[in-house]
């Protein structure tokens, strides 16, 4: 019997496709009430730290650089008070197979796909993530399907989100490109039905295990070079599976002192799902429009519950602006010699600043670069902005309004990250896990579940609790 | 007429815009979701036409015939001039500008 494909019919048969393309039954991880066994989840995977670096190293992925960025600290001593401006080092995940940190959720996951029988692999991406199951599932033989969001009802699409698009299609990629909206998820889950895919979602455990190899190898690195655990480490926050995986890594290495810092870029005021803010934006990832909701509602994803859990592991959120992202961009090049896309950039333009706030002595890790090329590059970013009349200007990056201004710091010294209200997301965080639920019956068991989500103490929770 | 086994674009709508179901702006509840993907053609066929064809991944999928041998448009754009002015200031402050 041939199934309907029809959007409800499709819709309604989401749990079950999922079961089949996961090779994961949620329930197992469920309690009933607010509280699911996140551990045992991330346990599932069945591979320890050690199994996925061979999984990684197998198909050139992990053990990248870890460099430091002599000039930019040196520029950015020179807006500091004296004694001040922390020595800033990156990690260069431009060197993974595909260009990203995203190749080692990426090497998992098909790995995983691969050794359950699964034919080809299916993500749902308009980011780095397409190419990086794209070029593993070349290497590990698997046909591949990347769903992007890609233009606008013009047909015009961000040239960020095309080159995407033709690097997923040069690592022999099939590539569905759609218009706008979040019912991308019906396309997903009609062609994950009819080819019987694995799902290789970025939030799936084994896309988060993946990356807890980055933060535990900035860990050993620091120990090896610099003699010691680094003091703060910035990620680019979007959907908030850097900052997870970087920290369970962290933990596992025992650096228990690093500060966690999540940085996006400000887009407040622009609508993720509006056709024509679409490509009013500057920057496809890594900003607020991703950042905040999956933070304040991780589970709001492609799977039942989602493995990222960024406000569990976060100390401090701030944003930077569309601008100084671009500025740093032209800067990296410039000063340290490397050309890198602007999604690492965003963390290393917060980290610009941060570092300012820091001594001299300290240590301040930027978590990712990304690669670059055309599309991706800032020059067609910027010219894109002004073709779909954006101002591009040099003035104060405050003065940026997303959509309407791309505002370049006037100078270095303009550059001055935005700290985000921690605690009014760790409460939204609370909000939303508590709705549908009696708040007369919230279980010890929901409320220690709800410290650990928002890193906060059973007094915070059960204060949000009562105010609701 | 383009050939059997030609590397083409195809063009669908998966949901017009009255079908739309999730909760959007305005501006995008006015359109149609559309669809685009490339593979090999089934059969001879012109531009236009209703076509089948086989994708990269072997799947058969259905749309309007748009493009053969179609190409990513994309550049590294029109000149930023903003971009020199910033590589300028950055050596001066840095001292390598007059050397």
């Amino acid at each position: 019997m041939t199934l309907a494909k029809d959007y409800d019919s499709v819709m309604g048969r989401s749990n079950d496709i999922m079961k089949k393309a996961l090779g994961l039954d949620y329930e197992e991880f469920e309690s009933g009430s607010i509280a699911f066994d996140y551990e045992k989840l991330m346990k599932s995977t069945g591979y320890t730290l050690d199994e996925v670096t061979k999984i990684q190293s197998r198909t050139g992925v992990g053990n990248t650089p870890l460099l430091e960025l002599r000039n930019l600290t040196a520029l950015a001593r020179k807006y500091a008070k004296p004694g001040f401006g922390a020595r800033i080092f990156a990690k260069d995940e431009a060197a993974n197979a595909s260009g990203s940190f995203k190749d080692r959720r990426a090497a998992c996951a098909v790995a995983h796909a691969k050794k359950l029988g699964y034919k080809g692999v299916i993500a749902a991406t308009s980011g780095n993530y397409g190419a990086a199951v794209a070029s593993q599932a070349a290497m590990q033989g698997l046909e591949c399907v990347i769903v992007q969001e890609c233009f606008d009802s013009r047909g015009v699409g961000q040239p960020e989100i095309i080159e995407k698009a033709r690097k997923c299609e040069a690592l022999g990629a099939e590539v569905v490109q759609l218009t706008v909206g979040p019912e991308l998820f019906y396309s997903f889950l009609s062609i994950l039905e009819d080819r019987g895919y694995f799902n290789a979602s970025l939030y799936s455990p084994f896309g988060i295990a993946g990356v807890e190899t980055l933060g535990y190898e900035i860990a050993i690195q620091c120990r090896e070079v610099l003699g010691k655990d680094p003091d703060m480490i910035v990620c680019t926050n979007a959907g908030g599976g850097m900052i997870t995986g970087t920290a369970r890594g962290l933990i596992k290495a025992g650096a228990k002192d690093t500060q966690l810092v999540a940085a996006s870029i400000n887009l407040t005021g622009l609508h993720m799902a509006s056709d024509k803010q679409f490509n009013m934006k500057s920057c496809t990832t890594g900003h607020t429009g991703f950042g905040v909701p999956y933070a304040t509602d991780p589970d709001h994803s492609d799977v039942p519950r989602s493995a990222a859990r960024p406000l569990r592991y976060m100390d401090r959120y701030v944003t930077v602006s569309q601008g100084e992202v671009m500025y740093m961009t032209e800067a990296l090049a410039n000063l340290e010699g490397i050309e890198r896309g602007p999604a690492g950039n965003t963390s290393l333009a917060a980290a610009f600043s941060l570092a300012q706030d820091l001594p001299e002595d300290a240590i301040l890790v930027v978590s990712e670069t990304e690669y670059t090329g055309a599309g991706k590059h800032v020059q067609p970013q910027l010219d894109f902005a002004r073709d779909n009349g954006v101002e591009v200007r040099f003035g104060d990056p405050k003065e940026e309004v997303p959509g309407v201004s791309v505002v370049l710091p006037k100078d270095p010294s303009f550059f001055k990250y935005v700290e985000a209200d921690i605690q009014h997301f760790r409460k939204s965080l609370i909000k939303k896990a508590c709705k549908g639920h009696d708040l007369k019956n919230i279980s010890d068991a929901d409320i220690e579940f709800l410290v650990q989500e928002t890193k906060t103490d059973t007094e915070f929770v059960k204060n949000v609790i009562a105010s609701l | 007429m383009v050939k059997k086994g030609e590397w083409v674009r195809i063009h669908s709508t998966v949901l017009e815009a009255a079908e739309r179901t999730a909760k959007l702006p305005e501006d995008t509840q006015a359109c149609p979701l559309e669809m685009w993907t490339k593979g090999f053609l089934e059969a001879d066929a012109e531009i236009g036409d209703e076509v089948t064809i086989k994708t990269a991944s072997n799947r058969l999928e259905k749309g309007t015939l748009i493009e053969v041998n179609p190409y990513w448009p994309h550049s590294y754009g029109k000149f930023i001039p903003e971009l020199v002015q910033i590589d300028k200031q950055l050596r001066d402050i840095m001292g390598g500008g007059e050397r």
